[in-house]
């Protein structure tokens, strides 16, 4: 005898397409849509420019380090070829861990409050990070058919879990000290939350974001398998062509791209910490 | 109104923790339950027992108690940061319990300040901002709530900080600026909980005088929570002592060094010097048990100290001191009275 999930799931997930299909598509529509303006915009002006600017903003919100970095990480996609590809995965990066940080944070805010919530999330979390992120494509695609849509999905899926659980621990992590001080001073909970809670938590909130958005880049670039383009699909060409160089050259640019978001989101958030 | 009113009046509450906390407490209103029955029983904690204090208008009253004795969670009752669970409280004559939830932040906004052990101070903001913190969270303007935290810092002696952020602060300055902060919103009561406990000894004395000052100046009512027995004395108009949940006495640092409750109050006092604390009235004896004349004794008011008792005696070359009021003749202090005094005695005890 054998267990068969899929004998059960495989049949939601039909019965999900045929009778909500026209929501599907909405969604469909709406990131195709802005993941469009956004790499539009991104490819839009030359790579050259595009460089130069993030340089001078770099410098202007992290410091001239981390400036340099971002010069050095760009024109490394630029030079091998890679720029568009390049430009589409920071794009669907973007958008997924905007939609991703939309969901966990709000959710880890309660969850921190309320323990019986926290612990109906856990077992679906714990799931979420734990099953091969290969797994979550599969609906994804019979959903959204191919394309960057399941790959964004997918990426949100796997993107929310790390900010949920760093913004619960954050949110309990502030000393109890404060949260009086906000009720002794008849403080509107939505003041304690905004004014208190949240400049205390920051740092750990910025880790959540911070591994949110290397595990989403991870996951855009295996979602290169559906199509998702971008050097995901470049890995993928390199691949199944067994082209070594191609590859490799996707391989470094991806590297480029997670030290650039990697160093770009601790700066700029971190300066603004000290400034404040 | 009268200078005697209570300002806040706790009418035996309760305090109990616990996940069988209703049952206990019923348990508590109908039968006469003791602690240890409670958590027996109902596996529950006691934190306050059936406690009753009034603070009167421009009075400073302390509650000393050691580590457990429930005088944190006393304290957090009178602004209902903590819910009562039997009792009632009533701050400025109406009961605390019955406010809804924005009567209640009105209430802490406007008449009940808090400074706390730990400063709570935010360290993201300057000085002047966390004074001013508590208007802005009322959404008072920024000039406004700033030129109150600037006067604030001034009477704390803080306007040359007020451009800082706390980090650049002695534990010492933090702490003022945290009794700034109470004072911005310009609150009636100030509950101070613990706020010089974590102060080297020199710093925490000289805080305690300004803080006496500045709340008398100001005309501040003030509860003050203090494990220091020494602090309370020198802060307190009034001292409530608690052991385990209970006020074990309350009164004047005479009334409780002269004649204390029980051996716990009897002990915590035996090392407190006399000499500041008890005063002619309470040493002094009758003037029918005097037989010698009273002539040419050295004068005393009843509100003179031991230490300047012993000072009248060893500079007139007497062995007596004579107390009056208004020309009145009340009483006598004789050398061996003084001495009785420097013990804690009094003649009746002794005899």
């Amino acid at each position: 005898m054998s267990f068969n999930p899929g004998a059960f799931l495989a049949p939601a997930v039909d019965w999900l397409n045929a009778s909500f299909h026209p929501f599907f598509a909405l969604i469909t529509q709406v990131i195709e849509a802005v993941l469009s303006t956004i790499e539009a915009a991104f490819l839009a002006l030359p790579p050259a420019g595009l460089v130069a600017a993030v340089v001078v903003l770099a410098a202007m919100a992290a410091g001239l380090r981390v400036a340099v970095l971002a010069g050095c990480c760009l024109g490394f996609c630029w030079l091998t070829g890679l720029w568009q590809a390049s430009m589409q995965t920071i794009a669907l990066v973007l958008v997924a861990v905007l939609i991703a940080v939309a969901i966990a944070f709000p959710l880890g805010i309660i969850a921190a409050r309320r323990p019986g919530v926290e612990a109906a999330l856990r077992p679906i979390l714990d799931v979420m990070q734990t099953v091969p992120p290969w797994v979550y494509l599969i609906p994804a695609v019979m959903i959204f058919s191919l394309g960057r849509v399941p790959a964004i999905i997918a990426t949100i899926v796997y993107g929310i879990p790390p900010m949920l659980r760093l913004t619960t621990l954050a949110f309990r992590t502030v000393p109890n000290d404060l949260k009086e001080l906000g009720q002794a001073i008849g403080a509107k909970p939505r003041a304690i939350l905004w004014k208190i809670e949240f400049p205390a938590a920051r740092p750990t909130l910025l880790v959540g974001l911070n591994q949110c958005i290397l595990l989403s880049l991870a996951m855009v670039v295996l979602a290169g398998l559906v199509g998702a383009g971008g050097l995901g699909a470049e890995v993928t060409r390199g691949l199944t062509r067994m082209e070594m160089g191609l590859g490799l050259r996707a391989g470094l640019a991806i590297v480029a791209v997670a030290v650039l978001l990697d160093r770009l989101s601790r700066g700029a958030l971190d300066r603004q910490r000290k400034g404040a | 109104m009268e200078s005697t009113e209570a300002l806040i009046d706790c009418q035996s509450v309760w305090k109990v923790f616990g996940d069988r906390s209703d049952e206990a407490i019923r348990a508590i209103a109908e039968r006469d339950l003791t602690k240890q029955d409670i958590l027996r029983q109902y596996n529950c904690v006691v934190g306050v027992s059936n406690a009753s204090l009034q603070v009167r208008r421009g009075e400073i009253f302390c509650i000393m108690g050691l580590s457990g004795s429930g005088k944190s969670t006393l304290i957090r009752l009178l602004n209902r940061l903590i819910e009562p669970s039997l009792g009632r409280i009533m701050v400025k004559g109406r009961d605390i319990a019955a406010l809804d939830a924005a009567e209640l932040r009105q209430m802490r906004a406007r008449h009940i300040g808090m400074v706390f052990q730990s400063v709570a101070l935010l360290p993201q903001r300057t000085v002047l901002e966390n004074a001013a913190f508590g208007l802005e969270v009322q959404g008072v303007p920024r000039d406004q709530r700033n030129r109150a935290a600037e006067a604030a810092l001034a009477k704390v002696g803080l306007s040359d900080w007020k451009a800082r952020f706390p980090a650049e602060l002695s534990g010492g300055m933090q702490q003022r600026v945290g009794l700034a902060r109470a004072l911005t919103s310009d609150p009636e009561i100030i509950l101070m909980d613990e706020p010089f406990s974590a102060l080297d000894p020199l710093i925490r004395r000289q805080l305690q005088d300004e803080f006496r000052q500045l709340t008398k100046d100001l005309g501040k009512s003030a509860v003050f929570i203090t494990h220091d027995l020494d602090e309370a004395i020198r802060i307190g108009d009034r001292i409530a002592i608690m052991k385990d949940g209970i006020i074990i006495q309350t009164g004047t640092a005479e009334e409780i060094v002269v004649n204390p409750a029980d051996q716990y109050v009897a002990d915590f006092v035996a090392g407190i010097s006399r000499l500041h604390l008890i005063r002619a009235h309470s040493v002094m004896q009758p003037l029918v048990r005097w037989q010698g004349v009273t002539d040419g004794l050295p004068r005393c008011s009843p509100d003179a100290d031991i230490d300047a008792l012993i000072g009248l005696i060893t500079s007139s070359g007497s062995d007596a001191v004579a107390v009056e009021e208004g020309g009145r003749l009340l009483g006598i202090v004789t050398i061996r009275d003084l001495l009785l005094g420097v013990r804690g005695e009094t003649e009746a005890r002794a005899a």
